[in-house]
C-alpha cells in the first residue's frame, strides 16, 4: 500500500515537474534578456532636470527627443517627421511632427504633448534654459510645433536633441509644472517596467513603438527592440563589473578602467571596446575672484602644466587618452589643430617668467580635487608637481565629490578645480562655455565670440567661428583641457549589433542564442 | 526583570534622542550639497538654489531640525531625496537581504570560531594552538574587499560556482537570492571568526582552570564531557557578548563586502547616501540601525540569564 502510494507520488510529482519544464523552456527560448553593469545608481529616471550621463544611458530607451544625432554627430528628426522649416530671419522653427506616435501609455503623442514637454524642459533643464532665454513662443501650428526666438540661436536644434537635460516628450497630463515626473512615460522602443533602487531596472520591448524611417546610424534612423528585456544593474565597484562580464553574469559592462583592457584579450566569450570620442578632463580655473582671476597667472599654469604625464598618471595605458589640445578631436566638425598655442608647454622657465609678471606674491593656489574619480586626483597630483616646480604655492584640496560640487558653486572657496566633460557634438553644450558655470568665463570678447557663433547658421562659417573662440580659450586660459581619454566597456560576444558611443543603447542589438 | 526592562527601555528612548541629534547635526555640518550632486555637471547655481528650494534644504536648520523630530516621533523617517520613495521602504526593501547576510557572515563566524576557539584552549600551548593563533591572526588582518575579489575570482569566476554580485534577477525564489550571500558571507564571516575564536579561547582558558571543572574531570567525566558541558557553558557570556556586538555591526558595516558584491543592502544604502548627502537617508538610517544595536544589546544581556542561571536582573 505505502509502497504504491509512493509510486503514485513519485509519478504525479515527475509529471508537474516534466510539464513545468515544458512550459517554461519555450518562453525562455524566447525571452531574450541581458544584464548590463552601470556605474551605480541613476539619481533620477526623469531625464529632463538632470545631466548625469547614466541617467541619459538609461532612460534614453523610454523617452525620446524631437531629434537626435547619427553616426557622425549630424543633427537627424527623431519624433519630428524632417528637418525643420527655418524663417527667412532665422527666428521661426516649425517641426513637423511624425503621426502614429504612441506613448507607453497606448494613448497617440500629440502637439499638445510636444509643446507641454518643451515648455517644461525650457523651465527645467539646465540646457533647455539656456535655450529659454531666447525662445520667445512654442505653439501648435497644425501636426507641426512652432518655435519663435527673440534672436538667432544656432544651438537650438542640438540642445533640443541631447539626451541629457533631454527635452524628453511626454504625455503633457504627466507634467506637473516643475515636479519631476512621477511617471516615467516616454515613446522610446523600451518602456519602464520595475525600478528597484540600487537592485536593477528593468525596461521591457515596447510592442507599439513607432521607429523612424532610413537606415540606422548612431542615434538616429531605424531602432527596433530586439532584446525582449534590458535590465540596468548598478555595480558600484569597477573591478565587480570586470568579474561579472567575464564570469558571464553581465552581457555588457560600462565605463571599466583602462588598465584592466587587458583582462579581455583571448577571452572566448567577451570582448573590451574602446569608446572614442568619451571625454576630456578639465581644470577649471577661477576667471572671477581670486589670484586665478589674474589672466596671465592662469597662462603660467598652463605654460607649467605637462598634459602628457598628467595623462599618463591618470590613465596608465597610453592606448586610452591622447595629449590633444583642441577642444574636440579629430575627425569632428570642430576639430582645429591651429589655435592651441600654449598647450602642453610643459616649460617651467616660462611659467615661471609669467608668473613673475603676473605680480603673484605666493598666495597659495587652491585646487579642489577628488578621489570619487581616480584619474582626476592622480592628475590633480602631477599638476600639483609641475605648478610647484614653476614657483606656485598650491594647496591641493581632496574632497569627496559632494563637497567639490557644492564649494565650486562659492567663487571664494576656490581657484582650480578638477572635473571632466563627456563628448557632446555641439560646443554649447560644453558646460565652461556657460558663463554661469562654475569658472566664470565671461570676458567681452568672449560673449561677442560666442554671439558671433550661436548666431550662425552655416556649418563651415561655425567651424571657423569655434576655432576664434578656441584661440581665446588659449588666451584666456579659463580652463585647461588636459586632453581626450577614452573608455573602455566589454561586452559578451553573444551581443550583436552594438555599436560603441558615449552613452551605449541597446535598440537595435541581439542577443545570439 | 520587569523593572531592569523597563529601565532599560526607558534608557533606549533617551540614546535614540541622542542619537537623532547627532546624526541630523552630523550630516548637515559636513559639507556637500545633495541638489548640486543631482543636477549634474552642466548645472548653474540658479538651478541647484531652485532643487534645494523644492527639497526644503533652503529653510533654516533648527527649523529642519524640529521638523526631523516631528516626523520621527509621528513615525515618519521622510522621504529620500534620490531613491524617490520613503526612507522606511528603502530600508524595508533592503532588510530582507541584511538580514540574512548578517545572519548566514555571523553563522559562519560562530561555526568557526567557536569550536577552534574551544580546541586551542583546550590544546594550549601545543603546536596546534600556535598554529590556530596565528591562522586567526592572518584571517583577522586579511581586508575583506581582497578577500572578497578573491573569492569571486576562483569561485565566481573561474569555477562558475556562486555568482560574482548582485541579489538575483528580478524573479529569482529565496534559495537563488541566498546563493548570492554566500560568498559575501565567507567575505564577512572570515575575519570576524578570528575575533570569536580569540574570545571563545581567552573564554575556555578562564573556566578550564577552575574548581568545578577540576572536579568535573576528578568524578572521572571525559575530556568534551567536562569541556563542552561544564566549562563552555560557564564561557559563554564572553562568547554571546562578541557574537551580539558582530552582528550589530554587520547590519551596517558590510559596507565595503555590499560594494564589492554589488549589493542592495543597508550598508550600500547608507554609503550611497552619505556621498550622495541624502539626508533623509542618512538620518533615517541610522537612526533604525542604532535602535537594532541598542536592542541586539538588550537581547544579549537577556541572554546571560539564560547562559548563566546565577545572572539575575
Amino acid at each position: 500500500m505505502h509502497v504504491f502510494g509512493f509510486a503514485k507520488r513519485l509519478i504525479a510529482t515527475t509529471a508537474i515537474a516534466a510539464a513545468m519544464l515544458a512550459g517554461a523552456m519555450p518562453a525562455e527560448a524566447q525571452n531574450k534578456v541581458i544584464n548590463v553593469a552601470t556605474i551605480g545608481e541613476p539619481p533620477t529616471l526623469d531625464p529632463v532636470g538632470v545631466t548625469a550621463d547614466l541617467v541619459s544611458i538609461i532612460t534614453q530607451h523610454i523617452f525620446e527627443t524631437l531629434y537626435t544625432f547619427d553616426g557622425s554627430w549630424k543633427l537627424v528628426p527623431l519624433l519630428a517627421s524632417a528637418q525643420p522649416t527655418i524663417a527667412a530671419d532665422g527666428l521661426t522653427y516649425t517641426i513637423p511632427l511624425r503621426q502614429g506616435v504612441m506613448f507607453h501609455n497606448g494613448k497617440p503623442m500629440t502637439t499638445a504633448d510636444v509643446v507641454a514637454s518643451l515648455d517644461r524642459w525650457t523651465k527645467v533643464s539646465p540646457r533647455g534654459k539656456q535655450a529659454g532665454a531666447v525662445i520667445s513662443g512654442i505653439t501648435a501650428k497644425g501636426d507641426a510645433v512652432e518655435i519663435t526666438l527673440k534672436e538667432r540661436f544656432a544651438p537650438l536644434l542640438p540642445l533640443i536633441a541631447m539626451s541629457n537635460g533631454a527635452a524628453a516628450i511626454v504625455p503633457a497630463d504627466m507634467i506637473d509644472g516643475a515636479n519631476p515626473l512621477k511617471q516615467f512615460i516616454g515613446t522610446g522602443p523600451y518602456k519602464l517596467i520595475e525600478h528597484k533602487p540600487d537592485q536593477f531596472i528593468r525596461v521591457g520591448k515596447f510592442d507599439a513603438y513607432k521607429s523612424p524611417e532610413g537606415p540606422a546610424s548612431g542615434y538616429g534612423g531605424h531602432r527596433e527592440a530586439k532584446i525582449d528585456e534590458i535590465r540596468f544593474v548598478p555595480v558600484p565597484n569597477a573591478s565587480t563589473r570586470v568579474e561579472g562580464i567575464l564570469a558571464g553574469q553581465y552581457q555588457f559592462a560600462d565605463s571599466l578602467p583602462a588598465d584592466m583592457a587587458t583582462r579581455f584579450s583571448g577571452q572566448e566569450a567577451v570582448k573590451g571596446i574602446m569608446v572614442r570620442p568619451f571625454g576630456f578632463p578639465l581644470m577649471i580655473m577661477n576667471s572671477k575672484t581670486g589670484v586665478a582671476a589674474n589672466q596671465t597667472l592662469r597662462q603660467a599654469v598652463l605654460a607649467a602644466l605637462s598634459p602628457s604625464d598628467m595623462l599618463l598618471a591618470g590613465f596608465g595605458n597610453r592606448a586610452f587618452f591622447e595629449t590633444e589640445g583642441s577642444i574636440y578631436p579629430k575627425g569632428t566638425a570642430f576639430y582645429d589643430a591651429a589655435s592651441v598655442q600654449g598647450y602642453g608647454a610643459a616649460d617651467d622657465k616660462k611659467a615661471a617668467e609669467l608668473l613673475k609678471k603676473s605680480g603673484y606674491k605666493g598666495e597659495p593656489i587652491r585646487i579642489m580635487t577628488s578621489m570619487q574619480y581616480d584619474f582626476l586626483y592622480k592628475m590633480s597630483l602631477v599638476a600639483q608637481a609641475n605648478l610647484e616646480a614653476a614657483g606656485f604655492k598650491v594647496d591641493l584640496q581632496v574632497l569627496d565629490w559632494a563637497t567639490l560640487v557644492q564649494r565650486r558653486a562659492d567663487d571664494k572657496a576656490w581657484d582650480a578645480f578638477f572635473t571632466f566633460h563627456t563628448f557632446v557634438p555641439e560646443p554649447s553644450l560644453i558646460t565652461f562655455m556657460n558663463p554661469a558655470y562654475p569658472g566664470w568665463w565671461d570676458t567681452a570678447d568672449k560673449k561677442a565670440a560666442l554671439q558671433a557663433f550661436n548666431t550662425e547658421a552655416d556649418p563651415a562659417a561655425r567651424a571657423r567661428k569655434f576655432a576664434e573662440i578656441q584661440k581665446l580659450f588659449y588666451t584666456e586660459v579659463p580652463t585647461i583641457k588636459v586632453g581626450e581619454f577614452y573608455n573602455l566597456a566589454a561586452q559578451s560576444k553573444k551581443l550583436t549589433g552594438y555599436q560603441p558611443t558615449p552613452w551605449p543603447f541597446f535598440w537595435n542589438v541581439d542577443l545570439a542564442n | 526583570m520587569l523593572t531592569y526592562l523597563a529601565r532599560r527601555i526607558a534608557g533606549m528612548f533617551v540614546v535614540m534622542f541622542l542619537v537623532a541629534t547627532v546624526v541630523f547635526v552630523i550630516a548637515r555640518v559636513v559639507p556637500g550639497d545633495p541638489a548640486a550632486v543631482m543636477m549634474g555637471a552642466a548645472a548653474t547655481a540658479d538651478d541647484i538654489a531652485a532643487l534645494r528650494a523644492r527639497l526644503g534644504l533652503d529653510q533654516p536648520l533648527p527649523l529642519q531640525y524640529l521638523m526631523f523630530l516631528r516626523d520621527v516621533l509621528s513615525g515618519n523617517l521622510g522621504d529620500s531625496i534620490f531613491l524617490n520613495r520613503p526612507v522606511l521602504q528603502a530600508l524595508g526593501e533592503r532588510a530582507e537581504l541584511t538580514f540574512f547576510l548578517t545572519l548566514m557572515s555571523v553563522s559562519i563566524a560562530v561555526a568557526i570560531g567557536v569550536p577552534i576557539g574551544i580546541v586551542s584552549a583546550v590544546k594550549r600551548g601545543t603546536a596546534t594552538d600556535q598554529g590556530v593563533i596565528g591562522l586567526a591572526m592572518l584571517a583577522a588582518s586579511l581586508p575583506s574587499f581582497w578577500v572578497g575579489l578573491t573569492l569571486i575570482q576562483y569561485l565566481a569566476v573561474e569555477l562558475r560556482w556562486f555568482p560574482v554580485a548582485g541579489y538575483g534577477p528580478p524573479d529569482a525564489s529565496l534559495g537563488e537570492r541566498l546563493r548570492h550571500l554566500v560568498l559575501p558571507a565567507i567575505a564577512l564571516g572570515l575575519p570576524n571568526s578570528a575575533l570569536i575564536l580569540r574570545f571563545t579561547r581567552t573564554a575556555m582558558l578562564d573556566v578550564l582552570h577552575e574548581d568545578y571543572v577540576r572536579t568535573a574531570r576528578a568524578k572521572g567525566l571525559g575530556q568534551w564531557v567536562v569541556v563542552l558541558k561544564h566549562a563552555l557553558r560557564n564561557a559563554m557570556i564572553p562568547i554571546l557578548t562578541v557574537v551580539g556586538l558582530t552582528a550589530a555591526i554587520l547590519i551596517a558595516g558590510a559596507i565595503v563586502t555590499e560594494t564589492v558584491f554589488g549589493l542592495p543592502g543597508v550598508g550600500n544604502l547608507i554609503v550611497s547616501a552619505v556621498l550622495r548627502r541624502d539626508y533623509p537617508v542618512i538620518q533615517g538610517a541610522l537612526l533604525i540601525v542604532s535602535g537594532i544595536y541598542v536592542l541586539i544589546n538588550l537581547a544579549v544581556d537577556l541572554l546571560y540569564a539564560v547562559a548563566d542561571p546565577r545572572v539575575r536582573y
